[in-house]
């Protein structure tokens, strides 16, 4: 039986790896090469990778260090974050990432998703979407609209409507992260990814408010995601990996674990 | 020297990177007198089988492939590797492979709308047979996986592993003499996987 995956987020800034409630007050947890290597060996399924910059001044992506993760993860590893081009694409992959994830890029510009999925294979090709809850449902008849650049920037676009046309273009995967529950750490919001992963046929990986093992459990049990990113709860050293998975194995749902 | 044949079939870094990672001596190459000259052969690759049966036969290296694995050479396949080296795939409306192996690929076709195509993640293997680059990998272990179509040989003894995904049992391992592929990644499998590339990179190809 395919297994449900555990994803650690890193979230880059200038080669730390940071972690900030609704990308603001953001602390330094540490160094990405050494905390990728450890959740490696600690048993996680994949990684993710956000925003690696070099440094405020270059916007470059830091393809140095995703060689540097590549070395010594042998497991699947997505980079998003900064990517502008199809040839910033090529340099992640080239560099050993198994996948590159586009967010506000793929908004701005749709094309590049069928672009993408046709130089590298749609397995590559991975939606971050950031929606929101709203209150207008007949801007929004799905309840969400997409935000981008960092919750900043509202879209007008409705978050199911806009999930189908990234599959449409080619997408081979979905991050869904709740705006509304990132940080809180009060569970995933368990309609939106529902929402999402019952309606498209790509896999769905939740995003945001992981607080607890039970909260993995929920959102595989009742929101059908294929995958679930924990990053604050794993990071302060709250659970382990090899905890969240003994819960999730008791509770019936299926996850390596041998590693 | 393990050569990895590049027929610009998708991304070859990560298979590269995990015989590094095992101080194993490899080279990328599609040069027919490298791969001719090789020790032992890896056969990777991503994407549709038609783009790659296409490269293969720009690169003229069907021949040479089949020479490697006729006279004894250690060979080792890799997700579409292991559909590429049998007959024919589904794949764009039907595509003549290389015929290594008698067999086909296959799409999935699940009953229910709701079960996910691509195949992706992590899946078990449980092995029919033992095998000497199986040494050392637990039974029911679990590998990583992204396809939308599977090898079926036609010989029952050519399947060396299987694995369920929603009740679609395949052949997720196949193998005869000295010719072994696997369906899902190996150098993307953790530690297991590492081990299955460091067994390939001791076997003789006798089994």
């Amino acid at each position: 039986m395919l297994t449900k995956r555990i994803i650690p987020c890193l979230d880059i800034r200038e080669r730390k790896v940071t972690k900030g409630v609704r990308f603001k007050n953001n602390i330094v947890l540490g160094d990405p090469v050494e905390m990728a290597a450890r959740y490696y060996h600690a048993g996680c399924d994949e990684l993710v990778f956000y925003d690696i910059t070099a440094s405020a001044e270059s916007r470059g992506i830091d393809i140095g260090m995703v060689r540097e993760v590549a070395a010594v993860v042998h497991i699947p590893f997505a980079v998003g974050g900064g990517l502008s081009s199809l040839d910033d694409m090529a340099r992640v992959l080239m560099a050993g990432a198994e996948k590159v994830s586009v967010n506000s890029l793929a908004v701005e510009q749709p094309g590049i998703i069928r672009e993408g999925a046709r130089a590298f294979g749609a397995q590559c090709i991975v939606l971050g979407m950031d929606p929101v809850r709203t209150r207008d449902p007949v801007r929004f008849p799905s309840g969400y609209e997409i935000t981008t650049r960092g919750f900043r920037q509202r879209t007008g676009v409705d978050a199911l409507t806009w999930a189908k046309r990234a599959v449409d273009l080619g997408v081979g995967e979905i991050v869904v992260n709740s705006v509304d529950a990132d940080g809180t750490r009060a569970g995933f919001d368990l309609s939106l990814t529902r929402l999402i992963a019952t309606a498209v046929p790509v896999p769905v990986v939740a995003s945001g408010g992981a607080g607890n093992a039970q909260h993995l459990v929920r959102v595989f049990r009742e929101a059908r995601a294929d995958a679930a990113i924990v990053a604050g709860i794993l990071h302060s050293g709250q659970v382990s990996i090899a905890g969240i998975k003994n819960q999730l194995a008791e509770a019936g749902i299926p996850v390596r674990r041998v590693w | 020297m393990i050569t990895i044949i590049d027929y610009r079939a998708g991304n070859l870094t990560s298979v590269r990177l995990a015989f590094e990672y095992l101080s194993v001596p490899c080279e990328i190459s599609a040069d027919p007198e490298r791969i001719l000259a090789a020790d032992r052969i890896v056969f990777p690759g991503v994407g549709a089988a038609g783009a790659a049966m296409r490269q293969v036969e720009e690169l003229e290296l069907a021949p040479v492939l089949r020479r490697v694995v006729r006279r004894g050479t250690p060979f080792l396949g890799m997700c579409l590797g292991a559909q590429i080296v049998l007959d024919e795939s589904e794949e764009d409306d039907g595509i003549r492979c290389l015929g290594l192996m008698h067999g086909r690929a296959l799409r999935f076709r699940p009953a229910s709308p709701d079960v996910k195509v691509p195949h992706m993640g992590w899946n078990r293997v449980t092995f029919e047979r033992s095998h000497p680059v199986l040494e050392g990998i637990r039974e029911a272990a679990e590998f990583y996986f992204v396809h939308s179509y599977y090898p079926v040989p036609v010989n029952a003894v050519d399947v060396v592993g299987r694995t369920d995904y929603e009740g679609t049992d395949f052949a997720s391992v196949i193998g005869r003499d000295n010719l072994l592929a696997t369906q899902f990644h190996p150098e993307k499998s953790g530690r297991l996987g590492l081990r299955l590339l460091e067994n390939f990179s001791r076997w003789n190809g006798i089994c």
